[in-house]
């Protein structure tokens, strides 16, 4: 889009530095990002398939997949909503403590996980801030898939109000006149104008945000409580077998993750793509 | 002109709503690892921080994070001059592979280079006959760092470089300089602010990484133990105000990480309005592209403002 518009042709090869710019990014690229996936590959054809299989669709191993996307799509809706409202708020009000919230927003980026991880812990565990208030109520977090679903919210929602946000900022103010200048309601005009714009940008965040909480590992062990078929999420399973020096099995689970993202994260792309070219009026 | 959402009501009822949810999810945690450092006052934090443990995983990560910031700059650099500065088969392919490492999983990253450069791996033990030894020490701990953090310098230099284009080095090219000239008189000073932000950003997941680490280092106190890695084991160990203490360091790293990234967007915010009155050069506003508007060259581009930390919105 507007990077085209600086694109001359014939003016590729001014510039030096052709060489030595590819021959650093080609030798980190394949020294750093593809030569360690050899291993990986090395070690995952030391398997039969049947052994493969066994290790992958072991009873503990499939909960902890259970656990892990159950608490990443409930962690994903949390922020869908939550991420839409923020952004909003922060887009179209002005308030005091504005700048703050906005900066605020970025928080669960710059925390360390094992941080937020062990703050999470701490705050609701039974005798924590958060955990004296709810479990009186019957409300246990830590250690239960439910705190799960917390760190894996609380880790990714930047992805959804940073998403949304850039989005919201650029819709034309004549969509709210012409919505309000004929008399519509706040919610209707909200559901039937803002939304068909924004939607496509509030799947991408949610999806990055889900695609992340699959992979995260440090902001949740420490709420988790690690309980065999019941909270222990896959990264966790992954660790566990490097721990029992099961190279083979870790490797065999690692290689489900990694697939798994991958190809979200390809879907992830194909919808922005198709998203972006829908918005600028190209043919598909 | 009344917009949508400006009724009083629900506008202070969504403020609030916001406020609310943020402080409680967001505020509170940041809150709680302050006061669990200081709960027991300021002599014990300062005793926890000044353990000579604490010291040792404290001068590590710092010695990691200065290692891993030279090597990312430079390979972000010759990528962004590369994939910005010329066309080639395979460009968008680089652009993708450098992804990778958003989309990994940190226990699969530290995974994949224990596999490759441990006592089993097909390198590692070539390394092992010769007594070179990279996982479960320092070195093992630099390069999964340098691997989840290679994106960041080349993912915020990326959409700049390509905003701005290449015009003004072509110019200077054609007066005769030489390329390294053209580079460090007129590139650099046009990237210098994205540049900073990338390295902020790299020196912040340096500082935290915790997951691949965790899985290469072997954690031996007072030897191959990061920040994050003590504050793991402190915590493991019921030492809860000596875990908070090293927690409370590492929070005020994202913090000020935090007031970097406001301070640049909002240098960068003052810019953009200082360059959309009618001080843009004629040829510059001509080139620039008026749709996604606030674009001005030598100033951040608007998408870049609004990123999550790394961008990594465009995983």
């Amino acid at each position: 889009m507007k990077n085209v518009a600086f694109k001359r042709p014939g003016s590729t090869r001014v510039l030096p530095g052709f060489g030595l710019s590819m021959g650093i990014s080609v030798l980190f690229i394949s020294l750093v990002l593809l030569l360690p996936m050899t291993g990986l590959f090395g070690q995952l054809f030391e398997l039969s398939f049947s052994q493969y299989w066994a290790i992958i669709t072991d009873a503990r191993i499939v909960a902890s997949y259970t656990v892990t996307l159950g608490a990443a799509a409930v962690a994903a809706l949390i922020n869908a909503v939550f991420g839409l409202l923020l952004a909003w708020v922060l887009v179209r009000y002005e308030f005091p403590g504005k700048r703050l919230l906005d900066a605020l927003m970025d928080l669960p980026f710059a925390l360390p996980t094992a941080v937020a991880g062990i703050t999470l812990a701490t705050l609701y565990a039974g005798n924590g801030w958060m955990g004296r208030l709810l479990e009186p109520l019957g409300f246990q977090v830590a250690y239960t898939w439910v705190g799960i679903a917390l760190a894996m919210a609380f880790t990714s929602i930047p992805f959804v109000v940073r998403t949304v946000q850039p989005l919201l900022e650029d819709l034309p103010v004549e969509i709210d006149e012409a919505a309000m200048s004929l008399g519509a309601k706040d919610g209707v005009a909200f559901r039937r104008v803002i939304m068909p714009y924004l939607w496509p940008s509030l799947v991408t965040g949610t999806g990055l945000a889900f695609v992340r909480s699959l992979g995260e590992f440090g902001a949740i062990i420490f709420i988790a409580g690690n309980m065999p078929y019941e909270t222990e999420i896959t990264s966790y399973m992954i660790f566990v077998r490097l721990q029992e020096y099961d190279y083979a099995g870790a490797s065999a689970i690692a290689s489900v993750v990694l697939f798994i993202s991958l190809v979200l994260l390809l879907l992830i792309n194909v919808w922005q793509g198709r998203f972006v070219r829908r918005l600028h009026g190209g043919k598909g | 002109m009344r917009r949508i959402g400006d009724a009083p009501l629900t506008r202070r009822l969504l403020i609030g709503l916001a406020l609310a949810l943020s402080a409680l999810f967001l505020l509170l945690p940041l809150v709680a690892i302050f006061a669990q450092a200081f709960s027991q006052g300021v002599a014990v934090f300062w005793s926890n921080v000044s353990n000579v443990f604490t010291l040792h995983a404290i001068g590590l990560t710092l010695v990691i994070a200065l290692m891993t910031i030279p090597i990312c700059l430079v390979f972000g650099v010759a990528l962004a001059w590369l994939v910005t500065r010329f066309s080639f088969p395979g460009r968008r392919l680089l652009q993708t592979l450098i992804d990778i490492p958003f989309a990994v999983s940190p226990v699969v990253a530290g995974l994949i280079y224990l596999l490759l450069y441990g006592r089993n791996g097909w390198i590692g033990s070539w390394l092992d006959q010769h007594d070179i030894q990279l996982m479960f020490a320092w070195p093992g701990i630099l390069m999964v760092t340098v691997f989840v953090t290679c994106p960041f310098v080349a993912r915020e230099l990326i959409p700049l470089m390509q905003a701005q284009g290449s015009r003004e080095e072509e110019a200077a090219v054609t007066l005769g300089a030489s390329g390294w000239t053209a580079f460090w008189r007129v590139t650099l000073p046009n990237i210098r602010w994205a540049l900073m932000y990338g390295v902020i950003l790299t020196n912040a997941r340096a500082v935290g990484e915790f997951g691949a680490v965790s899985v290469v280092s072997g954690a031996i106190r007072g030897q191959t133990n990061t920040l994050p890695l003590h504050v793991d084991q402190l915590y493991q160990d019921y030492n809860t105000v000596g875990a908070f203490a090293s927690a409370a360091l590492l929070a005020l790293i994202a913090l000020l990480t935090l007031a970097a990234k406001a301070g640049l967007e909002w240098r960068a915010a003052r810019r953009e309005t200082r360059y959309s009155s009618d001080q843009l050069p004629e040829t510059v506003s001509k080139s620039v592209p008026k749709t996604s508007s606030q674009t001005p060259l030598e100033s951040m581009p608007s998408g870049q403002n609004r990123q999550p930390l790394g961008g990594e919105r465009r995983l």
